[in-house]
């Protein structure tokens, strides 16, 4: 580990001039004028990152607190084991056994509440006996986090067979949850257990100045920084080979999911299979036979380190990332709700909108800024081709700022905003985000040709005021460009909402990009022309109106 | 000179092969360091715990769970019947009866008295590890497995289903670029690894497997009938638990690829010679790619395999990405600049030379080098 580390260290000393490394190769700290470091800080997915297997009475309340604790932390939840899951104590069993996790977070009951329900799950891992996946010579760590009476009856279920690390309960009442203290717990047992694994890692435990993270907790915690710091609401997604992250802050929630099959490469035939053929065909200005852009695509998950030479190639990736996206934010917006199972007051208002507990926060027209992130967006040939992806796969609302990450800085700056947040976050707006510019998109459907809205730009500094007008089916690029800012008012038409309510005008201060800005009028959901020929041109016209294609 | 790393897949004639055969968890190991062995021999063995049930003995008999260790009729860790008396509760007078009998063989292992359950462990599993490739067991892992040591050919696939044969190798097509028909096969090829040209369709696959050969080795398949023989779309590329009668191994991909000539005549070679094949593939980190060994248990001479993995002007390589997917090149050029191609992305290159003489600019991960 340490090897991989001081080669990129070598690089850095090589590109910055500056001498990072002593004779022995060890990092120079503290900086002394042209040499050494103050603080060094690493995050690590080393053995496939930190992979849990996560328990709870009630799927929808004590299982899905526990996996948002774990999430939460930077893992790969593989399972969520609970009561209620339609699985039969064998297959409950089975599965426990054949799962090989680096850790299990144990939760359930409020706290007071019954015994009988957190022990029958603490029997079923009794009974199962997993065995860790990495190093067979210690104890799976087992957090448990559920109903603090229960603690010694899972003690007396569980002591000899797991390490058992009891932290407070993720969900002392049904009404609030704590998840700070599992995360912690997570962290520290992933130092102590799961990286320990790795060659070298007790050297490089040394050179860092701040515990090491796993790299998807350092990244939502980069997120959640922004989103605090700057008082908006944040999308951040991750495409990855073999998973895509995505990370948000709705109302001041932090929420992270995995999609752990949905990728780029070594999981792009999954992409292909859950979104259905028809699907990622839609977005593509090709016309070739289906069984060949099938052979392509698996060709793709056996040779994953292939990258598109022909524009055809990059038009078939571009088309799965899109679905990759989409149906990773569905997944997302599935699981980041409202806490279920509270009981409130509600006002009469809210009694005739049917609106309840367990509500997706993940809110279009609230969001205020998108981050892509990874190899199909931060290094899509166009700028404008990842923007158009991103708008394309989740549909913003309203007005939204986009961004990608220039070289996946993220997960750095957040381990780093632990001790210089300042620091962290100027670097993150000054060279780790790529800005690509704002969308404005009104909501519903539109009809092909009817004004959408009409949109007065004052760029700062320059008092003339320019206006656009949106028409159904079109897509319009005005140029804004890098840290240039702009007020935007909007008057939608009858019946059109861009966030104030149907037909009200909104004003907004917006900032440029790479793109600029980009009105979108296809409507929500995209409509697409049923006859294939029509529906490719109506691609290629929208990718031109942007300069995603020429 | 300009360098760059692009590993293969190994077809080695002759080459110096070694195998783990590990029990899943800790057993007996049958053999003995120096010992030889031949592919069916078994060589080590477990008995892997069986499986449990949850028996709710508090709900059947009505009781509370504290109340469920005194009214058990069997003691901990000892063997029991399905249908023996695991639990009883009479009620007043001798009436009221109630009881609850062992749903399987096995054991019980735990009561408790906060859920009332009580677990049953059912008989072990025994398992056998084979050797799967004939040779020398050249290290023993004590209570966990042996290594497996002997010279060989070996032959990577690209992706592969169906776990481990044993099988002759029966070589059908005549040419790499064949297309095999389903009308080839016929009972000679029963219990045999018959190999291919560049593809065939789903029907031959079938007709293999009806007739009962062990594998079937083809340069290229297409996604759909894969889907067909699967019963669903495969996503991932980890495969190799599939219960089937016969291997599918594919030296080039999807779609329709010539067989690399290399490959096709070293197995041409091989007709008629005992082989160790294995489908399994996971394409992530510890990749594993499908096999096909013939062991030729010669000693005294160690072939290693010297092949490089540098990439090098002059080295031959084979395209693996349209276009020219498939082709067998020559390196000509290594620009060290990043260079801009059709797909408008900026990426480091080599300019190759096909057999027709043309020369061609590649990006560098779109190739991979041919191990001789």
């Amino acid at each position: 580990m340490t090897v991989g580390v001081c080669n990129a260290v070598r690089e850095l000393e090589e590109v910055t001039g500056r001498k990072l490394l002593d004779e022995r190769g060890r990092l120079i700290h503290p900086q002394n004028g042209a040499t050494g470091t103050d603080i060094y800080v690493s995050t690590s997915s080393a053995g496939g990152g930190l992979q849990m297997l996560v328990m709870g009475v009630v799927k929808s309340m004590t299982a899905e607190s526990a996996e948002r604790a774990a999430l939460g932390a930077g893992a790969i939840v593989m399972d969520t084991i609970c009561s209620n899951d339609r699985r039969l104590p064998y297959q409950q069993i089975a599965r426990i056994r054949q799962l090989r996790p680096d850790m299990i977070l144990l939760a359930g009951g409020v706290d007071g509440g019954t015994v009988s329900h957190v022990a029958k799950l603490a029997e079923l891992v009794a009974a199962a006996r997993p065995t860790p996946r990495l190093g067979l010579g210690f104890r799976l760590p087992l957090v448990y986090a559920g109903n603090r009476l229960a603690m010694s009856e899972v003690n007396a279920i569980l002591a000899d067979c797991v390490d058992i690390h009891p932290v407070a309960n993720v969900r002392p009442v049904l009404e609030s949850e704590n998840l700070g203290p599992a995360r912690d717990a997570i962290h520290d047992l992933f130092m102590e257990h799961v990286m320990a694994q790795a060659p070298g890692y007790d050297k490089l435990k040394t050179w860092a100045h701040i515990p090491i993270m796993p790299t998807p907790g350092a990244v939502g915690k980069l997120v959640e920084t922004v989103a605090r710091d700057r008082g908006i609401s944040v999308l951040g997604v991750d495409i990855g080979g073999a998973t895509t992250d995505v990370f948000s802050v709705f109302q001041g929630q932090f929420n992270r999911t995995v999609s752990a099959n949905l990728g780029m490469s070594y999981s792009v035939g999954n992409v292909l299979t859950s979104a259905g053929f028809s699907n990622v065909a839609r977005w593509m200005t090709t016309n070739l036979p289906d069984h060949d852009v099938r052979n392509r695509i698996k060709n793709k998950i056996i040779r994953p380190t292939t990258i598109p030479h022909l524009l055809e190639d990059l038009i078939i990736e571009q088309a799965l990332a899109r679905e990759a996206l989409r149906l990773s934010l569905e997944q997302h917006a599935a699981f980041a709700t409202s806490l279920k199972g509270v009981q409130r007051r509600r006002t009469i208002a809210e009694a005739f909108a049917q609106s309840g507990s367990g509500e997706t926060l993940v809110n279009m027209m609230e969001l205020d800024l998108i981050i892509g992130s990874g190899g199909v967006l931060s290094h899509a040939p166009r700028r404008e081709q990842a923007a158009l992806m991103m708008i394309d796969a989740f549909l913003p609302l309203g007005v939204t700022q986009l961004a990608v990450d220039s070289i996946f800085m993220m997960p750095h700056l957040g381990v780093l905003s632990e001790r210089a947040p300042e620091a962290a976050m100027q670097v993150f707006w000054r060279d780790c985000l790529v800005p690509l510019g704002a969308v404005v998109a009104p909501a519903g459907r539109a009809r092909i040709g009817r004004i959408l809205l009409e949109c007065t730009i004052r760029r700062k500094g320059d008092g003339r005021p320019e206006t656009v007008t949106l028409t159904g089916g079109t897509l319009v690029r005005v140029p804004l460009g890098e840290g240039e800012e702009a007020e935007i008012t909007i008057k939608p038409a009858r019946g059109v909402n861009v966030g104030a309510g149907s037909g009200k005008p909104v004003t907004r201060s917006v900032t440029g990009g790479k793109v600029g800005m980009i009105f979108d009028g296809r409507g929500r959901p995209i409509q697409f022309d049923p006859d294939p020929v029509r529906r490719r041109a109506k691609l290629a016209e929208w990718a031109r109106a942007i300069g995603a294609m020429d | 000179m300009a360098h760059a790393y692009t590993p293969g897949l190994r077809v080695a004639e002759r080459a110096h092969i070694r195998k783990r055969r590990m029990l899943p968890i800790r057993g007996n190991v049958l053999v003995a360091r120096g010992a030889r062995v031949s592919a069916k021999d078994i060589v080590a063995r477990t008995d892997l715990p069986g499986n449990v049930q949850l028996v709710n003995i508090a709900h059947n008999l009505g009781i509370e769970p504290a109340d469920v260790p005194s009214k058990m009729r069997v003691e901990l860790h000892k063997p029991i019947r399905k249908g023996d008396l695991l639990a009883e509760n009479i009620g007043l007078f001798g009436l009221f009866r109630s009881s609850v009998y062992a749903p399987s063989d096995g054991t019980i292992e735990s009561v408790s008295k906060v859920t009332g359950q009580a677990l049953l462990r059912e008989l072990p599993i025994p398992l056998e590890v084979t050797a799967y490739i004939s040779g020398e067991v050249t290290e023993v892992i004590e209570d966990e497995g042996v290594e497996i040591t002997t010279e060989g050919t070996f032959i990577q696939g690209i992706i592969g289903i169906g776990g481990e044969k044993l099988g002759t190798i029966h070589v059908l097509a005549k040419s790499p670029e064949d297309t095999l028909q389903p009308d080839a096969i016929d009972e000679s090829c029963r219990g045999k690894v018959i190999v291919g040209g560049a593809r065939a369709p789903l029907q031959t696959y079938l007709r293999a497997a009806d007739i009962g050969a062990v594998g079937l080795v083809l340069g290229s398949f297409d996604d759909s009938d894969l889907g067909s023989i699967l019963g669903y779309d495969l996503g991932i590329a980890i495969t190799g638990g599939e219960d089937l009668t016969t291997t599918l191994i594919l030296t080039e991909g999807f779609g329709e690829l010539a067989m690399a000539r290399k490959t096709f005549d070293l197995l041409g070679s091989l007709h008629g010679q005992a082989a160790s094949i294995n489908g399994a593939t996971q394409i992530r980190a510890g990749v594993i790619r499908p096999e096909i060994i013939v062991s030729r248990h010669q000693t005294g001479e160690r072939a290693e395999v010297t092949a490089s993995t540098e990439t090098a002007v002059g080295a031959r390589v084979r395209i693996i990405r349209q276009p020219h997917f498939g082709s067998i090149a020559t390196i000509r050029a290594l620009p060290p600049e990043p260079v801009v191609i059709e797909s408008g992305a900026t990426v480091r290159v080599m300019t190759v030379e096909l057999p027709d003489g043309t020369l061609h600019t590649l990006p560098r991960a779109n190739v991979e080098l041919i191990e001789e």
